[in-house]
Order: C-alpha cells, then structure tokens, then sequence
C-alpha cells in the first residue's frame, strides 16, 4: 500500500495486483474476496455507470492485450457493433504457447477477480452471456471455475436482473480438446460454435462478426483480470504504473535454464537482467545465458548481449532487439543449448499445431522441422540451411492467422544471428559424410 | 444408448448455449461420451449427431481435429509427458525416456496390462514445474508437477492397480 494515497502500490514494492492469491492466500473463497473490496466494482459499474462510460475509463487506464498482441483493451470494447444484437464476452484461457503459464495460476489462485473481469466486460458490452474458453487440459480448473461461477449466482452477483437493474448476465465455462490453434481467436469463436478450430478470414473482426456471427469481444485471462482494479481505483491510477505507452503491470512467466523459474508480476519496462538474474536467480549451473525468447516458442531470438538484458520489457522496447514482447513468456536458454537443437524443438510443435488450413503453413512446417530434423541429425549441408531459410520465407506473411508467421520467428532469426550454430552442426555432418 | 443414460447431463449442456446453437455443445458431449471407456463408439458418434441436427461425419471430424479426443480402444490411462522446448530445457526428454526405461516399454507404447500409454505430448502450460506430465482418462484430466523418474513410476503402478479394479468392476477396458 501506498501510504499517502491508499492505493495498493506496484506489486514489486508491495502487494500483488494480479496474483493476489499470494498475499491472501484464501482470496478464492468468496467471503475473503469480498472482504478485500471484492465486487465492489461490479457493482459499481452495473448501479452507477453507462456501458461507454466503461469502456472509456478502460480506453484511458491504457490497458492492453495481454494474451501477445498488447492490442488496446478499451479500443477493442469500443468496435463493438451495436446495430447487431446480442453481444457475447469470450475470455481465452486456452493458454497453449510453450513458455506461458500464467493464466492457469490466475484463475487457479484468483478466480473471483478474473471472473470479475469478465462481468465488467460484459456490462460495458451489454453482453448477457460469455464464455470463458479454457484448454482441455485444463479439466479440473473448469470444474473450479464452475463451482466459483454457481457461487456467484448463488450470491446475487450473476444471474436475472443485477443489483435490483434489468440488466442480466451468464457466465459459462467451455472446455477446448487439445489443439494450440484455439487460442487464436477466430478459430476459438469456430471452436465454440462446434465446428474445427480453425482462423476465419479477417475482416470481419469478432467486434463485429464473432461468436456465432455476433459482435464478440475476446480478450485474454490476464487483460481481463486488471479490470476490477481499473474500475475501482481509476485510470489515473493504472496509468502511473508500468511505463508511459505500456501502462500496468504484467505477469512474466520465467522458464527454461533459471534458478529459480515461475511467474513474476512486475511493472511493464522491466529489464530482462532485473527479471531473469534479480527475481528469477541467475542462470542454471555455471552456464551463461545465449538467447532469450520473450514471447514462448513464437518468439525471435534475441542475442543475450549487454544491452539486450538491459532492454526494457515492454511492447515499444522489445522491438528495438528484434523481437516482439508478446505474452511476456521468457525462455531462458544458456551457452550448452544448440540453436538447431531449439529450432527442431518449435518446429515439432508448430508441425504438430498447425491446422492445416493454409497451405504455406501445413507444408511449411512440415518441412521446415524435416530439415532441422537432417541439420541437427548431422547430415545436412549448408544448402539445406539456405533450403531451410527460403521455406521459412515463403510461410511468412502467407497464411490466414499468425501461426504460420510465428512458426518462422526462431527459425529466421536462429539462421541469422547464431550462424556458427548452423556452421557447426553442417561441419559435423561433413566430417560424419 | 448414450442419449438415454445421460439425458440429464445432456439438457445441461445444452442449456449452457443459445437454442438455436445446439451445434456448440459437440465438444462437451464427446467428452461425456468417452467418459466411461476413454474413446467415442461410432454409435455415440451417431446419437450425438442426431442430438444436434447435424451428420455424425461432422461429430467424426471434430473427434478426428482435436488431440483429447479418441476413436478407438486404447489404453485405460493416458500418461502424457510434456517434452516441449522450456521443459526439454529441464530435463524432460531425459525423465520420459527413463520412466520407458522403468516400465520396459518405448514411448507411445502401453504396459502389457493394457492399463498405461505414456506419450510426448505439446505443451501442457506448467513450464516452471517441469518435469511434468498429465494423466488422461475418461473422467479427466489430471497434472503431476515436478516430477522424478521414481515419483511417476509409482503412481503409473498405482495407476495400473486401479485399471485393473476398473476392469474388474466392468468399465474401461
């Protein structure tokens, strides 16, 4: 807490915002909650303000997409289409992306403010049902965040006519199958709809054209969980934590070669250095860091040089380092880790993932992980690492979704600025032939 | 029939989307149809598609598209162990291949019981707990973290003894 102002203070100093669980440990038990000022807000919101009144004080906190796109969260609420009705609230918690565990810990610790957020949405919408979309792996969570869901009908704070209004809301809980692709937010909407979960053309955009063909705001687990606090203690307020054009906290999930890996709620613009040597305890072992990749395995890879760790996490300076922030998921991969190794790792997975929709991205990665298959084997040539490179460009920009792009980030940016890696590896292969 | 055995949890998911979406509770029913034997007979498959009005070629695709879902007779548990990249930085691949070690299979391969698959899977959103890995059956799924060879070579024994009090009771297979 702050003491002048009484509000909580960056989480680094004092309390969490987000992972609040961890100061109060009972703050999934509704009475506890509560307590805390819980629903206040919803309240609030619903009894004393218009819709737009709070999509604006959302559009000015300068709130963004914390699922990686870090689009502006009030902007989106604002497109939503009102000659088109009903509206729909879909929360992702499809959380999919190797490197990203955040959301599962949210929604596992701090269910009530998460739902919360989903509530306010809602309202701001004038949505009367959403959906929260978890992954299928996410079976028992589901079944939680269904028993927080039945006590908040229970309590008045979900269901018919609201806090004495005619306004009404639903919150239901959908689970996916196993298939990465549903986070993505078109094949999300076609997945809840029953249908593959496979991306739509755009536009439309679900503002306008979402779940089944209404207007449709999709917003992340983690966007949505500020939005309480936004609410309750103002713009203003959110406005001076993080930095001047990433605004608010963020939960940065730490993992690969770290001491001490996990999730860590710091202000937007902290450094790599401060995350991954101060709060996550330096490197595993007496190794030194190589890469880092800050948005999970859609990342570019970023040469852990000086000036690289001590770039600013947020979503203006992390591209200064050839790489995007993203969902904030930093792998840490130190100097044992073979860069070609890594590729075949993401292309595994991209291979496994893509939909199968577009054919750049289907044929793409197929061969893509066939030939980081051959380099790391050591039996490839310098030409297939040309072969390997030209593929990854043929896939960029050519697909309906970001999938196909993300699969490429490693990929292209591994070739460029670990070369030796690849020399190495073909090298062997020379020797071996 | 399934549509008659589970006619009250069927109107519940139902009811958890507009009338005339019927088609979305697809992936809610196929999971309650594999509840008891861990794959969708094509007769479920049949009686879903009749649920929602659609072809049970559709039901078939949505079974086919997603990995959770199954088609055939398999194992009784799945244990699946997540060997991507931030996991793999911890020693995941290592764990799978010396929990096949203990149990004297290869990776995809069940125990000679018919009760335990293990399987690479993709990420399963628990990086900093690696190794980790999830247990699949019909009635769910579970997640056990930070794990050693020896800590999930026991609970697939433990595993092992509940398929077989399960095949004794006459479910799963």
């Amino acid at each position: 807490m702050d003491a002048d102002t009484g509000l909580p203070s960056q989480s680094q100093n004092g309390q969490y915002l987000l992972l609040r669980h961890r100061d109060t440990p009972s703050i999934g038990e509704l009475e506890v909650y509560r307590r805390l000022g819980g629903f206040e807000a919803w309240q609030k919101v619903i009894t004393s303000m218009q819709p737009g009144q709070v999509t604006d004080v959302v559009k000015t906190s300068g709130l963004r997409g914390r699922g990686g796109a870090g689009f502006p969260t009030g902007m989106k609420w604002a497109f939503i289409d009102n000659k088109n009705w009903p509206h729909y609230v879909v929360a992702n918690a499809d959380e999919s992306e190797p490197g990203t565990f955040k959301d599962r810990e949210i929604m596992e610790g701090n269910p009530f403010q998460f739902l919360e957020g989903v509530a306010i949405c809602a309202y701001a919408i004038q949505a009367n049902a959403a959906y929260v979309y978890l992954r299928g792996e996410f079976w028992q969570l589901a079944a939680w965040l269904d028993r927080k869901i039945a006590e908040m009908e229970a309590a008045g704070l979900l269901g018919e006519k609201l806090f004495g209004t005619d306004y009404s809301l639903h919150i239901y809980t959908h689970l996916g199958a196993g298939a990465y692709i549903c986070g993505e937010e078109t094949a999300m909407l076609e997945s809840i709809e029953g249908k593959l979960g496979q991306p739509r053309l755009r536009p439309p955009f679900p503002p306008s054209y979402g779940l089944f063909g209404k207007p449709t705001v999709v917003n992340n687990v983690e966007t949505l969980t500020n939005v309480p606090l936004i609410i309750e203690h103002g713009a203003e307020w959110y406005r001076s934590l993080g930095t001047e054009k990433s605004a608010g906290v963020k939960i940065f999930s730490l993992s690969g070669c770290v001491e001490r890996p996990g999730n860590y709620e710091l202000p937007l613009g902290t450094t790599f250095r401060e995350l991954i040597f101060t709060h996550g305890g330096g490197i595993t072992g007496d190794r030194q860091v190589k890469a880092i990749m800050a948005a999970g395995a859609s990342s570019a890879l970023i040469v852990a040089n000086e000036e690289a760790l001590d770039t600013p996490m947020d979503y203006e300076s992390v591209p200064r380092v050839g790489a995007q922030l993203g969902s904030a998921s930093v792998i840490v991969i130190d100097d044992s880790v073979s860069i070609p190794w890594l590729i075949n790792k993401t292309m595994h997975f991209f291979k496994h993932e893509s939909c199968g929709k577009c054919t750049p991205c289907r044929e793409g990665t197929f061969w893509m992980m066939h030939l980081t298959e051959r380099i790391v084997e050591g039996s490839a040539t310098l030409e297939d690492v040309e072969l390997l490179q030209d593929v990854a460009n043929q896939v960029k920009g050519k697909c309906l979704c970001a999938l196909g792009d993300f699969s490429t980030e490693a990929v292209l940016t591994g070739i460029e600025r670990f070369r030796p890696d690849f020399e190495l590896a073909v090298a062997g292969s020379a020797v071996a032939n | 029939m399934f549509a008659e055995k589970y006619s009250d949890e069927i109107q519940a998911i139902l009811s958890k989307y507009p009338p005339e979406q019927r088609r979305a509770a697809v992936m809610p029913l196929i999971y309650l149809a594999q509840r008891e034997q861990m794959y969708v007979t094509k007769q479920a498959m049949v009686e879903i598609a009749e649920i929602l009005g659609i072809s049970s070629t559709d039901v078939a695709s949505i079974v086919g598209f997603y990995t959770l879902y199954y088609d055939k007779v398999g194992s009784t548990y799945r244990v699946q162990v997540c060997t991507d990249l931030p996991c793999a930085l911890r020693g995941a691949e290592q764990f799978l291949e010396g929990l096949c070690n203990n149990l004297g299979i290869r990776v995809g391969e069940t125990t000679p019981d018919g009760a335990v698959m293990v399987e690479a899977v993709m990420c399963l959103a628990a990086c900093d707990k690696a190794p980790m890995f999830q247990v699949q059956s019909g009635d769910g799924l579970s997640y056990h973290e930070n794990q050693t060879v020896e800590s999930a070579a026991s609970l697939v024994a433990e595993l092992r003894r509940k398929a077989q009090s399960k095949r004794r009771d006459g479910h799963g297979r």
